[in-house]
C-alpha cells in the first residue's frame, strides 16, 4: 500500500511536469522558431516545473527521500532552477536583444514581462543568500527565503499564465495551479512550525 | 470611408479620452483643439531596420496589415505616406530583412500590405509599423492581435509636423 502511494505520488509529479513539456513540444509555433529561441522557451517551462519540485522536496512530501536527502536535493534543484532561468533569459536575449532589454528595464509593452523579471531577481537573491545561510541564522534565513519564494512562485506563475507561446493552455494552467498550491501548503506548514518553535513548544514534526 | 478599430492599446494611448462606440468610423476627438497625435508605443521600434523597400507584398502573403494615416488637429487624410511594416511571421523572424517591407497610403490616407501570417513572438502575436519619413514626427506602433488566429491587423497613425 505504501509502495502504491509512493509510486502514485512520483507518477503524478512526473506527469505534472512532463505533460506540459510534451504538449509544448508538439506546438506548431516551434516550426517558426530558431533552436536558441526553442531552447530558451523550454528552459522557462523546466524552471516552472522545478518550482513545483522545490517545496515538495524541502517539506519531505516526496516518498523515498529522507529529510536530509530531500534538503540536499532541494539545494541542487535550486541550482538547476537558477541555471534554467539564466538559459531562458540568455536565449531570449540572443533571439531578440531589444525585447529582452525592454523586459529587464521594465519598459516592455508585454504585461507578463515584469512578473518574470521580478521572479528572476528573487531567484538570484535566494541563491546569493543561500551562500551566507549559516551566517544568517536559521530563523532569518527561513523568513528571507520564504518571502523571496513567495515572489518567485507568484511572479513565475503569473508570468507563465500571461505568456502566449508554445505551452498548451490546460496543462500550463494545471502546472501553475500545482506550483501555487504546493508553495502555499508548504509555507503554511513551515510557518505553523516556526510559530510553535518560537513559543518554546516542541515542533509538531521532525 | 475610413474604418477605425479601437483596441485596448489605442484606448489607453488616448488616455481613455476616446469612447468606443462600436460605430465603425466614428472616432470622436476628445478635445476641441482637434485630433491628438499618436504616440509611439513601448517596444514599437524593436528590430526596426531603416529603409525597408516599398514592396507589392512581403513574402508569400496571406495576412493583411492595414490602417490609416491622418494629420493631427484637423484629421485630414495624408496621401503618399510611406509606412514600414515588420513582424515575426511564418517566413522569418522580426529582425530578418525578408520580414520587412513598406507601402504608401492612397488618396484617402489608407494603406494595406499583404504579408505572411504573424505568429506569437515574445509572448504576444503582434506587428510593428513605423512612419519615419521626416516630414512628420516619427511614430513606431506595435499593435497586438486579439487572437493569434487572426488573418489581419490594423494600426492607425495621427501625425504631427516634425
Amino acid at each position: 500500500m505504501r509502495l502504491a502511494k509512493a509510486t502514485l505520488i512520483w507518477a503524478a509529479l512526473a506527469a505534472a511536469i512532463c505533460v506540459p513539456i510534451a504538449a509544448a513540444a508538439t506546438s506548431p509555433l516551434l516550426a517558426w522558431r530558431g533552436p536558441v529561441y526553442i531552447l530558451a522557451g523550454f528552459a522557462g517551462i523546466i524552471a516552472l516545473g522545478l518550482t513545483l519540485v522545490q517545496p515538495l522536496l524541502i517539506a519531505g512530501y516526496l516518498p523515498g527521500l529522507s529529510a536530509y536527502r530531500g534538503r540536499r536535493v532541494h539545494h541542487w534543484t535550486g541550482g538547476a532552477l537558477l541555471v534554467a532561468v539564466v538559459v531562458h533569459v540568455g536565449g531570449l536575449w540572443i533571439t531578440s536583444p531589444p525585447d529582452m532589454i525592454d523586459a529587464l528595464l521594465f519598459a516592455s509593452p508585454t504585461p507578463f514581462s515584469p512578473f518574470g523579471v521580478i521572479a528572476m531577481w528573487a531567484i538570484f537573491a535566494v541563491a546569493l543568500l543561500a551562500l551566507f545561510r549559516r551566517r544568517l541564522g536559521l530563523r532569518t534565513w527561513r523568513i528571507a527565503h520564504m518571502s523571496l519564494a513567495v515572489v518567485v512562485v507568484a511572479g513565475g506563475v503569473v508570468h507563465a499564465m500571461l505568456v502566449e507561446g508554445p505551452m498548451e493552455t490546460i496543462s500550463k494552467a494545471a502546472l501553475c495551479a500545482l506550483v501555487f498550491g504546493a508553495a502555499i501548503k508548504v509555507m503554511a506548514d513551515l510557518a505553523r512550525r516556526m510559530r510553535a518553535t518560537s513559543r518554546g513548544e516542541s515542533p509538531v514534526r521532525q | 470611408m475610413t474604418t477605425v478599430v479601437l483596441n485596448r492599446r489605442n484606448l489607453l494611448a488616448a488616455g481613455g479620452s476616446i469612447l468606443a462606440t462600436g460605430v465603425s468610423g466614428l472616432l470622436l476627438p476628445a478635445r476641441a483643439q482637434g485630433l491628438a497625435p499618436t504616440d509611439s508605443m513601448a517596444g514599437g521600434a524593436n528590430n526596426y531596420r531603416k529603409g525597408a523597400p516599398i514592396v507589392e507584398r512581403i513574402g508569400k502573403g496571406g495576412f493583411w496589415m492595414s490602417g490609416t494615416v491622418r494629420r493631427a488637429g484637423d484629421g485630414a487624410p495624408l496621401a503618399g505616406q510611406r509606412i514600414q511594416i515588420w513582424a515575426h511571421t511564418t517566413e522569418g523572424q522580426e529582425h530578418e530583412p525578408q520580414s520587412h517591407g513598406a507601402t504608401l497610403t492612397d488618396k484617402n490616407g489608407s494603406f494595406r500590405l499583404e504579408m505572411p501570417q504573424i505568429i506569437p513572438i515574445f509572448g504576444q502575436p503582434h506587428g510593428h509599423l513605423a512612419y519615419d519619413s521626416g516630414e512628420f514626427k516619427t511614430v513606431f506602433l506595435r499593435p497586438v492581435m486579439p487572437s493569434a488566429k487572426d488573418k489581419s491587423l490594423e494600426a492607425h497613425f495621427v501625425l504631427q509636423p516634425a
